[in-house]
């Protein structure tokens, strides 16, 4: 007969559950199981297709004016109408998603290396390092963002830049204003992290400090990183956009959703023709709404003291 | 005989979960006597706090809920009252206390007006009326300068202090039960000593009757005058205090008596049940403590066993070897 | 206390001159300044030159930024080149049009996302809950001028229930109860905006304040006393999960006088944050810079006020 109980057996089939998950298996099963935050990657897929392969398919180009069909209401031909010099919405709100989501993404890639670095050396280093960087954080803290930024973007119209390179620009001074909420997290993991018992192994085996940091200490905090940097590019498109709209961001001709709804400035456009300026705030909206609900989801899915909501 | 205060019949609440449902109190059924002193003893998990947690119904829904059974209380049944009604008996004629001391009191809020809100609410006394039972309260649990102590807030306390507190608060409307869940672990065992003393005094001068849930063999000896054994939900055994540790019956509960180390009979190891307490989803409908049991026969693993007596009339255990059908095999 | 309070004020220095420093490098990578801004067709080249030497604008940087710091370590900002007049006068005039609608909106935000925050935490799964927490993702990820847009277009233009823009009607002459009545019918359209705004994160806050107050032992101690469910959640619930949101408060403080720059602009709300932005164009540096810093000031006042409304609230925390 079989013993039931026999703890070798027992053992082994506990390891074998253990075995089974690993963190990042538990947090993929947790995120699917997450209703809201599914339907919003699904609904961010489909803005980045829309967006990024969307033109393509389109007779129309970008600046083809054509004062023939200006300020058509949305209809078969043009299925979002025209502006007022007669190009097509949906194609500049398709192209103006790409330079708007671009500038969110890449905006928070700066903040999130700056961040996550700094936040690690002065949670690795301590004392001076420590000092120094947290200092500057308070100051880039109490800085206020909205006025430096709108600034920093009559600085650029100043300068004359072309519209083009001014994107980049644009990505650089939103990223490096949006890196201290991150630095301050990644620190504060990584001085409990440094603490631990793994970390004395690593001393004992001798390893050099940018070892230590970037493959001993930095991998755990990726759960935090994912994210705030989630949060982050819909903070990003939100800032980008007010900054397109007061037209000290991304400038005409180059189109953004932000500046598309700068044709509610004109009375009549605002008024009478709310297929030039409503679909490119709606894109806004659903956008950075699906971002949110990503991010709350991922870090349910990633956060493991909030468990199960 | 004292007369019936509290009477479990059949009680069933189970929790449904992502797993399956947990039954985690199953059938159970006994009673609590006025005046007297009963202890729910078992591991974690097997199902005592629930039990209490019924009584008062403060299960947490969802995803727990009771489905089934009855808990009478002076003879009505408490899970046909309404919510206003239960209110009304909840600290008031039934109180509780509970493990953890340190985060049983709120923060904000200090000693006086904790234990001054059910004296208000229950008994409608005027503030100043309130605040002399409070001061007589802190006094009788045993606290110095009670008139500080009724300004301090819960963190200027130490455990011990907050734990008889907790006690002065259960205490404050004369209840005729209370309920004390675990109410010593949490504590250093001096401490420990001093609270059992306290309860014990109580119950003395009040004629409270206890509800004791511990897994603590030691303040059972101590504190009981009637034991519950559960396990996984279910009652195993139950007898009065001497009766059980002079002759348990169920397997279960002699290795618990076996595990309790004894000072005059040192041992080489101390014993432990073999195994684990069972999976709690989807029990089967038969002795759970089958794979565990020494004792093991066919009918342990198929079918479940009667809550009996078989020797003193007293004295009921849910296990085959005392049973016709057991003994056969 | 009080020790405590000079000691963090004391450590705002350091960082109050990094920020200035930070501030007025930005300004002075601004070409140009406010003689060519204005583009006056009438300006000699003499005359310009006389100008910057009074405005000081052809001193070197470095000398203008220790004569911008000097004066303001005694409370002058300088003199606005628009207006005419001090900037801590403009600054003054312009900021109680954007305290009343930011704190109506304080009030109103605040009231609102508690209650719901409270209720939505209570009824936790509920369809109730489940609207809101989508209603938060909304919210939270509102543009605001798009959304300030969107309310004037349709409830101003087309419904024609508020006026579009502005503070009082144009060519009224009210006063008194009148005045007060204009004021109000116009604050209308933008409060309710800024309330959207701010709601979605309030509620959120509150919402995962007090379903984790709710989880605590202390409440089902309250429970056992027998108290309403009322009682425990309203008292002993809501008074623990408010804590954390009392640092929330102080975190308001540079929106309640620092205005809504963009959603001013938006209703053409003559508050300070309107003012901002036109003086950038003008490159009114005066009250460019003091203003950017009347808000870095804020902003640090503000985290000490919330650290010591935290303190006064905890009774488990002293501050020393």
């Amino acid at each position: 007969m079989e013993q039931p109980g026999n703890p070798t057996e027992q053992l082994q089939e506990q390891l074998k559950i253990v075995k089974a998950e690993s963190p990042w298996r538990i947090a993929i099963r947790r995120f699917a199981k997450n209703r809201l935050a599914l339907i919003g990657l699904i609904i961010l897929v489909i803005m980045f297709l829309l967006c990024f392969i969307g033109p393509l398919f389109s007779p129309y180009t970008l600046n083809q004016t054509n004062v023939g069909n200006k300020n058509q209401a949305p209809n078969a031909q043009y299925w979002l109408g025209t502006d007022k010099l007669g190009r097509d919405i949906m194609l500049r709100v398709m192209l103006a998603g790409r330079i708007s989501l671009t500038v969110g993404l890449v905006a928070t890639a700066i903040s999130v290396v700056i961040g996550a670095v700094l936040g690690a050396v002065a949670g690795f280093y301590r004392k001076y390092a420590d000092t120094i960087i947290m200092r500057i954080a308070d100051i880039f803290l109490a800085l206020p963002t909205l006025p430096i930024l709108i600034t920093l973007g009559a600085i650029l119209s100043d300068l004359k830049i072309d519209p083009g390179k001014r994107i980049y620009f644009l990505m650089l001074i939103i990223g490096l204003l949006g890196w201290v909420g991150l630095a301050r997290l990644v620190r504060s993991q990584i001085l409990t992290l440094r603490e631990q018992e793994f970390m004395q192994a690593t001393e004992a085996l001798g390893l050099r400090d940018g070892r230590k940091i970037f493959r001993h200490l930095m991998p755990n905090t990726i759960p935090i990183i994912i994210v705030s940097a989630t949060l982050g590019v819909a903070g990003a498109i939100l800032t980008e956009s007010a900054l397109s709209f007061l037209g000290l961001g991304v400038v005409p001709p180059t189109p953004s959703w932000g500046n598309m709804i700068t044709a509610a400035n004109s009375l009549i456009d605002f008024r009478k023709r709310p297929w030039t300026w409503i679909p490119p705030g709606m894109c806004i909206l659903i956008t950075v709404t699906a971002i949110n609900l990503i991010g709350d989801g991922l870090r349910d899915a990633l956060d493991p003291k909030m468990k199960s909501r | 005989m004292a007369k019936e205060l509290v009477e479990f019949r059949n009680l069933e609440t189970h929790f449904s979960t992502s797993a399956g449902t947990v039954k985690a109190v199953n059938d159970v059924s006994f009673s609590i006597r006025e005046g007297e002193t009963l202890c729910i003893v078992g591991e974690s998990g097997c199902g005592k706090s629930v039990t209490a947690m019924s009584l008062m119904q403060l299960i947490e829904s969802p995803p727990g809920k009771i489905v089934g059974g009855e808990i009478l209380f002076e003879g009505k049944d408490l899970l046909k009252l309404n919510k206003k009604e239960m209110s009304r008996l909840r600290g008031k004629e039934i109180a509780m206390i509970f493990q953890e001391p340190m985060s049983s009191l709120n923060p904000v809020f200090t000693i006086g007006k904790q234990i001054t809100e059910p004296l208000l609410y229950h008994l409608n006394m005027s503030q100043k009326e309130a605040k002399a039972r409070a001061i007589e309260l802190i006094t009788m649990v045993g606290i110095p300068r009670p008139e500080k102590i009724f300004d301090s807030y819960p963190h200027e306390l130490s455990g011990g202090m907050r734990q008889r507190i907790m006690i002065a608060i259960a205490l404050c409307c004369d209840p005729k039960l209370l309920i004390a869940d675990e109410p010593t672990t949490a504590l250093d065992v001096t401490i420990q000593a001093q609270i059992l003393d306290l309860m014990r005094d109580i119950k003395s001068k009040m004629n409270t009757a206890i509800m004791m849930i511990t897994h603590d063999l030691g303040v059972v000896a101590e504190m009981a005058d009637f034991v519950v054994v559960m396990y996984a939900g279910k009652v195993i055994e139950e007898a009065p205090v001497l009766e059980l540790f002079k002759d348990p019956q169920h397997p279960y509960t002699q290795g618990l008596l076996k595990a309790k180390p004894v000072l005059s009979q040192r041992k080489e190891r101390l014993y432990s049940i073999p195994g684990q307490v069972p999976n709690p989803v989807d029990l089967g409908d038969n002795c759970h403590f089958h794979d565990r049991c020494e004792f093991c026969m066919e009918i342990c693993k198929t079918k479940k066993p009667p809550l009996r007596t078989h020797a003193d009339a007293k004295h009921k255990t849910a296990c085959w070897l005392y049973e016709e059908e057991g003994k056969a095999q | 206390m009080s020790q405590y309070i000079i000691r963090r004020l004391l450590q705002m220095i350091p960082t109050l001159i990094g920020i200035s420093i930070i501030v007025f490098a930005i300004s002075q990578m601004v070409p140009g300044d406010y003689i060519t801004a204005t583009q006056n067709p009438n300006m000699t080249a003499e005359r310009a030159e006389q100008l910057r030497s009074l405005y000081g604008l052809d001193k070197p940087p470095v000398q203008q930024y220790f004569i911008w710091a000097k004066n303001m370590l005694v409370g002058n900002l300088g003199d606005s080149f628009q207006h005419k007049m001090p900037v801590t006068e403009v600054i003054n005039t312009y900021v109680w049009n954007s305290f009343i609608i930011a704190f109506v909106t304080l009030i109103l935000s605040w009231t609102i996302a508690a209650l719901v925050g409270v209720f939505s935490a209570q009824f936790q799964y509920s369809f109730f809950d489940k609207v809101v927490t989508l209603l938060v993702f909304l919210l939270m990820s509102l543009p605001s001028f798009f959304i300030g847009l969107l309310a004037i277009k349709y409830f101003a233009l087309d419904m024609k229930l508020f006026p579009t823009a502005g503070m009082t009607t144009a060519g009224l002459n009210a006063s008194g109860f009148d005045y007060i009545k204009d004021v109000a019918k116009h604050m209308i359209l933008p409060v309710a905006v800024m309330t959207t705004l701010q709601i979605g994160g309030l509620t959120r806050y509150f919402r995962t304040g007090m379903l984790e107050v709710i989880r605590q032992d202390y409440i089902r101690t309250a429970r056992a006393k027998g108290l309403k469910e009322r009682t425990v959640i309203f008292k002993h619930a809501f008074r623990n999960a408010l804590l954390p949101a009392i640092t929330l408060l102080g975190f308001e403080l540079p929106g309640l006088f620092g205005g809504a720059m963009i959603l001013e602009r938006v209703f053409a709300w003559p508050g300070i944050g309107q003012i901002y932005l036109a003086s950038l164009n003008l490159r009114d540096y005066p009250l460019m810079l003091g203003f950017t810093m009347f808000l870095a000031v804020l902003t640090l006042l503000g985290n000490l006020i919330s650290d010591i409304l935290y303190g006064v609230a905890d009774p488990r925390i002293r501050l020393k």
